[in-house]
This record gives structure tokens, sequence and C-alpha cells, in this order.
């Protein structure tokens, strides 16, 4: 990508939480694609994807090898950025500031402390205040949502179950984040305190959410998403964007699904769209039923 | 989300929906009582007088555009006049030349500039800055995110505001272009800006 050197002193403020939070809004009603290489990233992007994920494995394949998964190697997350005019995500482990740092080094557009790596520390998170870059993080509630927020995160997604193709944690998560925001709204004042006391989340934050009726930043859904129609179930739910982990490049024919994919996130309440986009993408990825999982990604973080 | 104002009570101001921060501009129409409309289909175009296209993934808006079937009734649209207002990858679409796009880039031809996409970096690289906007008693405070740049701008381009040297706001004709979020600040005065020619 060209990229030319400014003149910085003019400019007042770089990674305030405006311009983070300014990011997760541009990527609002896009589809985040998981990618492994640099081939799969210009298929993400010719196929209408709003950012990419850069991983060295698609949490399907974290979850059939076991052992340890990390940061991924740079070398391969600079490959998918030079083929890449769109934003490039990539992925720390739950409070490992160090992988976190080596990402805003590489010029990581978005950090995501996620849940699918194994957790580097199991009382913190990272303090997401100290970096240049936004991070996103997955919740599978609202207390979750909000614990993140105040250690500044710039994005929330729902955890759902990463790697399974299979929607119903994802919608689980959406639905009681969501639930709870309405319940807010329409509590009295002297419930807030009980609403923090029993979300563990800052007042501050949740008479926020009282009065503005949302989160203070953009909720989007991860995990578990393989079709179309489940991008579009998730957006009609409340998501405000997908990311789209195995289900794309664990399908019999990616380039299609992902262009459908793209389509029905953008058309999400419009059902004639949604069935002429989702004709003859050959076979989706096999998921995983819930009974059949040894390890909960979703269960991690705290 | 229907309300009436004085100037423009019978105008309704379309946002093109397909990806990106369409909801943003929405609220600060809605907060300045204007009606406006989420544009993903022509049917939805046929319903506006103008239109805001907002910032987001110039390549994917590109595509959707495409596949939505929108791309020749929004050129036609604006070739026949109708207000348009691009912000960020919006003032991309509207531009003449593209550079550092992808080849199968669309844009409308509509606002003689030459634009290169994420001209200032990437996003460790986007900032927040005042700018002196003509017309406006006290600075606009903008917000860059993965900005473009005009690195080239025709001489029936009026310039309403710059930084750095740089040209952040311009208009021709019916066409209003920012490389910066005006909606992502708390002040509507960019956006009455644009609803003055409506």
């Amino acid at each position: 990508m060209a990229k030319r050197e400014t003149d910085r002193a003019n400019k007042s403020a770089t990674g305030s939480m405006v311009v983070k939070r300014g990011l997760a809004e541009m990527l609002k009603g896009g589809v985040i694609m998981d990618v492994v290489n640099p081939e799969q990233a210009k298929i993400a992007e010719d196929a209408g994807a709003c950012a990419v994920m850069a991983l060295e494995r698609v949490p399907a394949d974290i979850r059939r090898d076991g052992g340890v998964a990390r940061m991924s190697d740079p070398e391969m997350i600079n490959g998918i950025q030079a083929v890449c005019s769109i934003p490039v995500m990539a992925k720390a482990r739950i409070g490992h500031f160090v992988e976190a740092q080596v990402l805003e080094s590489l010029g990581v557009d978005f950090i995501d402390e996620s849940e699918v790596l194994t957790p580097a520390d199991e009382t913190h998170h990272i303090d997401k205040f100290k970096f240049t870059a936004p991070f996103v993080c997955g919740a599978t509630n609202l207390g979750e949502a909000l614990r993140r927020i105040s250690e500044g995160a710039a994005l929330i997604r729902s955890k759902g179950e990463a790697g399974t193709g299979n929607i119903v944690e994802a919608v689980r998560h959406l639905r009681s984040i969501i639930g709870d925001i309405r319940k807010i709204e329409q509590a009295d004042s002297a419930e807030l305190f009980d609403w923090a006391k029993k979300l563990q989340a800052p007042l501050p934050l949740v008479q926020e959410i009282a009065e503005t009726g949302w989160l203070q930043v953009p909720l989007f859904c991860a995990g578990g998403i393989a079709t179309p129609s489940d991008a579009a179930l998730a957006m009609q739910l409340g998501a405000q964007a997908v990311f789209v982990g195995s289900g794309i490049f664990k399908s019999d024919d990616p380039a299609p699904r992902a262009k459908a994919i793209v389509e029905a996130t953008t058309h999400f309440r419009d059902a004639d769209i949604i069935a002429k986009v989702s004709r003859n993408l050959g076979v989706p990825m096999t998921g995983i039923g819930m009974d059949k999982i040894e390890q909960r990604y979703a269960e991690r973080g705290w | 989300m229907v309300r009436s104002s004085a100037s423009n009570s019978n105008k309704t101001v379309g946002v093109l929906a397909l990806q990106g921060a369409f909801a943003s501009h929405e609220a600060v129409f809605e907060s300045l009582g204007v009606r406006s409309l989420q544009v993903r289909t022509p049917e939805d175009l046929g319903q506006v007088d103008a239109l805001v296209l907002p910032g987001g993934e110039s390549t994917t808006i590109s595509q959707l555009l495409e596949s939505s079937e929108l791309f020749e009734p929004v050129k036609k649209s604006v070739h026949e006049g109708m207000p348009v207002f691009g912000t960020c990858a919006g003032m991309i679409l509207l531009s003449k030349k593209i550079l550092d796009g992808r080849a199968d880039q669309l844009s409308f031809g509509a606002i003689d500039i030459e634009v290169q996409r994420n001209a200032y970096g990437r996003q460790i690289d986007s900032f927040e800055a005042d700018i002196e906007v003509k017309t406006f008693s006290t600075p606009f405070h903008a917000v860059f995110i993965r900005a473009p740049r005009i690195s080239k701008l025709g001489s029936g381009v009026t310039v309403l505001a710059e930084l750095d040297k740089d040209v952040v706001l311009a208009r021709q004709n019916n066409v209003m272009v920012a490389s910066f979020h005006p909606e992502l600040s708390r002040d509507d005065r960019v956006h009455q800006l644009f609803l003055k020619e409506i």
C-alpha cells in the first residue's frame, strides 16, 4: 500500500477514543473475514470484505490441532497487508500486551484480544488505553462487554463459539447483550445501581446506556456464521456488522459464499435478495454441535 | 425520524446504506429535524431529493453499488443535478480519478478531483484536527480515519477548507466532498452547509 510521509505537526491527536471508535463506525454494515494467506486476502477483498483478520489458522483448525494458539507470524501479517487495501486486523492472546505491542508496531489496523487464542493471563485483560491502535474484544453478555469498554475496547463482538459453524451461541450472546440494554433503558435511576452490581460493570457506563439506549461502542457479531442467512440473522437481531471466521474458507467454494454473505449483510431485511444470493453456493462448512465440543472458547475471558 | 423543519420540510435526504457510517449521518439529520432515508435499492433512490455517500470501505461500497444495481441510477441522478455529499469513501466514489484503488473500482466522476486512497497511512495514523472552514466563524473539529487525500483539483472546484495545504472540503456545482467525517464530530455545521443547497 502506498504510504506517504506526512507532517504531523499540525495534527492534534492520533489514537483518541473518537479516532478508534471512528474506524469501528466505518466497518458497520460490512463483513470482516478471517484469512490465513495473501491469496485468501485477495479473495476476501474481491468479494467485498470491509476488512480482513490475518491469522495462521482459522478457528476450526485451531480446534482440531489443539495445543497453544498464539499471535501469527509478523511475516505472514505483513504479507497480507501488502496485498490488501482494506483494513487488516490481527489477534493477540487475552492479557498478552506484548503481542499487542508487536501487532501495533506492524501497523495492524485493529487488534482483536481474542479468546480463540490461548489466554496469557487468567485475571487481567490488556490495558487498551495504552495503545494507539484500536481493540476489539469478545463478550458473551453485557457485563463482559462493559468491562472490556472500561479497559478501552473500541468495538465489541459477540463471542459466539468460533470454529463451529454453529450460530446458536452467537445468537445467545447477542440476545443477552441487547436484551439487557433494552431492560436498562427501561430501568429507573435507583435500579441502575443494582444493574451495575449484577453486571459487575462500572456504574457510569450503565447510566450512560440508560440514557442513550446503546453501548458506548459498536456491537458486531462473531462466532459461528456460515451462511448468508446466518449473517442476516445476526444483523436483524441488532448486530451492526459481522465477522466470519472458518465459515468462508472452510466451505466448498469460498469466493461466491464470501460475496453472498457480503450482500446478505447489506440487504439483511430483504428475504428476496438473501434467497437469491443463497443459491448454488455449494456445501457450507460441516459444523459441530455444542454437545460435541471439548473446549468452549467463549468461557475464556473474565 | 420524521420531523419537519422550516427550510427542508418537504425534502428527504437519502443516505447510501450499503456499508459504512450511514447511521451516524442519519443521526445528524434527525437532530436537525430533516427527514432521511436509508438507500439500498433503486426504489429507495427514487424517493430522495439528495444523497449522502458515507464513509466506509470504498472497494466494498463500489462492489455493492454494482450488485445492488444502484451504480447507474446514482450516476444518472448525480449528473442530472441531485445534490450529493460524499465523506471519505464517499468522496473517493464521487471523484474523477482514484489512485491506489483497485483496478475494477468504480467512481462516478462527478467532481473534478483526483484522490489518493489511505494517503495518510494506516489506522494508527488516523487523527483529529481543527480545520478552518470558509464561512464558519470558529474552527471545525474534524476526524480523519484512514483518510484519502485530494491530490489534484480541477479549476471548477471551490475549496471550502484546507489542512496543511491539503484540500479537505470542496464543492463543484451539486457535489460536495469531505476527506474527513463530519458525522463523527458533535457539530452539525458541515451538514447544514450541504442542506443549504437542497
